[in-house]
């Protein structure tokens, strides 16, 4: 079966300078495949090269070598744009025209007719929670309303395959919530969605798999389950009611001991250290026991692991 | 065709909103002031002057409009970036120039029919106010056919002008296309001059270039009867048609041309 996103090699390379333009590589060698159905994270610090790969994959960029297809058809071809919604990174849409007629024109251009027309877009409005104002004309908008008119447009047809670049961008932490629930709506009815973004706690939140982009080039990539699972750096214990001897001589025995407030304290334990043990005799000697957590590897260290891995960048790309 | 017919009818709808009334507007007062002024200052020759200032100005609006809508069309959209909404949707890279086209045209003639009946209004106002002594003194009929034909040919120029504004436009600045559509707009007047260069400099290479320059720039000469018009002179079916052809053809290699720039251009 066809993968929904699939990129061999992909590799963009800039002309910079006036007088004697150089290459510069933005992109260099992705290489990827996105399942039907999966959230995508596509990771990476600004000027990565997120935005270059996506606008590759529409075809607002032609590649300097490589391939990109979705759903089996090679990217740009203008009949599967029909079954793909994409919003860009700080999206701009003709400010004259209200966000309804925006959209009538976007349902007409996907060949939507008739009463279609209206259907599909009072459903992408109400989707992305514009109410009275999808009657004002865009120029009076917001920020944020703007990207809830990006995203309307990119759900307008019912996509397959919906490409995100920043679509937490502009918005008030009410407006990414949103986003975060339309999100996890569009993969309950099994699109697949291809987001970039920098910020960490979104994908965390959302996706089922991650890729790590720096300088250009694909420096990490796998399951959320398998890289927030891959090591265990401790447990952490929150005791209460704990006498100062006990205290005392768990101080020696483990990483750290902080105290809270109302008489509690977080014990931070080794990863080696045998928890089950530890609550056994903890609770032996009347300390009660509030909570125990493992702590793990956080995406954001895993971000930056590999973000600092990454060699610099190739400036003559070809 | 559909998808033409919609990103045209898109342009229309915003030029119209945008900026078009403005130069509407513009146009409408200063032909009124012009007649009335006229009316006041002149004896016997207000019509010529009246009908002289009217399609110079249907002219010179029409110009304006045509470039710096035309020069936005494309070059705007890519610098706003409002092109990365449109070219993700099922709309080819040349359905969108066209369509571009097609609605700036519309817009054009929009503007020009609405220039176009002021200006009628006020030769109507001049015919039923004028004395029958003033009408005997008339070269020609104040609500003369003719003048109709000079617009005709107004709004083919201004046709060609926007194929121009709308090919730089799909690779440069907008100032750039602006001072490049309104350089090749004066050469275009000028033409005529370049294919009889020889005369002016009797130096071969230089002339074999002029005459070069000739058949690549545009020749609007043709397209400016506004004389005829005015002084009531007959003018050629044939020219007319021949200009037309002439547009046509022009037209149709700027478009396939500023198509083929903008068929493999990066968007960043």
């Amino acid at each position: 079966m066809a993968a929904a996103i699939e990129t061999e090699n992909l590799t963009k390379d800039f002309l910079v300078g006036f007088w004697r333009p150089r290459p510069y590589r933005a992109l260099d060698g992705l290489t990827l495949r996105v399942e039907a159905g999966e959230v995508f994270g596509f990771l990476g610090p600004n000027g990565a090269g997120k935005s270059t790969a996506i606008k590759l994959l529409m075809q607002l960029l032609y590649p300097t070598s490589g391939s990109a297809r979705i759903l089996g058809r090679p990217a740009g071809d203008v009949m599967t744009r029909r079954r793909v919604g994409f919003l860009a990174e700080n999206p701009y849409f003709y400010d004259s025209l209200t966000a309804e007629e925006l959209l009538v024109y976007f349902a007409k251009l996907f060949g939507y007719r008739g009463a279609d027309v209206a259907t599909r877009v009072a459903a992408a409005l109400d989707e992305v929670g514009l109410g009275a104002e999808r009657r004002m004309r865009l120029r009076q908008f917001s920020k944020g309303m703007v990207q809830r008119v990006g995203l309307a447009q990119a759900l307008l047809n019912g996509p397959e395959v919906v490409f995100l670049d920043e679509p937490m961008s502009g918005l008030d932490p009410f407006g990414r919530r949103q986003v975060r629930e339309i999100m996890l709506r569009l993969r309950e009815r099994g699109c697949t969605v291809f987001f970039s973004s920098h910020i960490l706690s979104d994908a965390e939140a959302l996706c089922s798999r991650v890729a790590v982009l720096a300088q250009g080039r694909l420096v990490a990539s796998g399951r959320l389950s398998d890289i927030l699972a891959f090591e265990l750096k401790g447990w952490e214990l929150v005791v209460a009611n704990m006498p100062d001897d006990v205290r005392a001589e768990l101080e020696r025995r483990v990483r750290r001991v902080t105290p809270l407030a109302d008489g509690r304290f977080t014990i931070d334990a080794a990863a080696d250290a045998d928890p089950a043990r530890l609550i056994h005799e903890l609770a032996g000697r009347g300390v009660k026991i509030v909570s125990l957590n493992p702590v793990r590897a956080t995406l954001e260290e895993y971000f930056v692991q590999s973000v600092q891995a990454a060699s610099p960048r190739q400036t003559g790309g070809l | 065709m559909r998808t033409i017919g919609l990103v045209a009818g898109a342009v229309f709808k915003e030029s119209v909103r945008d900026r078009v009334p403005y130069s509407m507007v513009i146009f409408a007062v200063l032909l009124m002031a012009a007649s009335y002024l006229i009316s006041q200052l002149t004896a016997g020759q207000d019509l010529k002057l009246i009908k002289d200032l009217g399609l110079a100005a249907l002219s010179v609006f029409g110009l304006l409009i045509a470039v710096f809508i035309g020069i936005g069309l494309v070059s705007k959209e890519v610098e706003k970036r409002s092109v990365y909404a449109l070219l993700t949707k099922p709309v080819t890279r040349a359905e969108f120039i066209v369509g571009k086209y097609v609605g700036l045209v519309a817009t054009l003639a929009a503007n020009l029919a609405v220039m176009t009946a002021a200006f009628y209004a006020v030769l109507l106002y001049m015919n039923v106010t004028a004395s029958a002594t003033v009408h005997a003194s008339w070269t020609a009929p104040a609500l003369d056919p003719r003048l109709l034909i000079a617009v005709g040919l107004i709004f083919a120029e201004l046709m060609l002008v926007t194929a121009i504004a709308l090919f730089f436009s799909t690779f440069s600045s907008p100032l750039l296309s602006a001072l490049l559509t309104l350089g090749l707009w004066v050469a275009g007047h000028f033409n005529t001059d370049l294919r009889n260069f020889e005369n002016v400099l009797d130096v071969a290479p230089v002339a074999w270039m002029a005459r070069g320059l000739y058949y690549v720039l545009p020749n609007l000469a043709p397209f400016n009867v506004k004389a005829e018009a005015v002084y009531g002179m007959p003018i050629a079916w044939s020219h007319v048609t021949y200009t037309a052809l002439y547009a046509v053809v022009y037209i149709s290699g700027l478009l396939v041309a500023a198509i083929a720039v903008f068929r493999r251009r990066d968007f960043k």
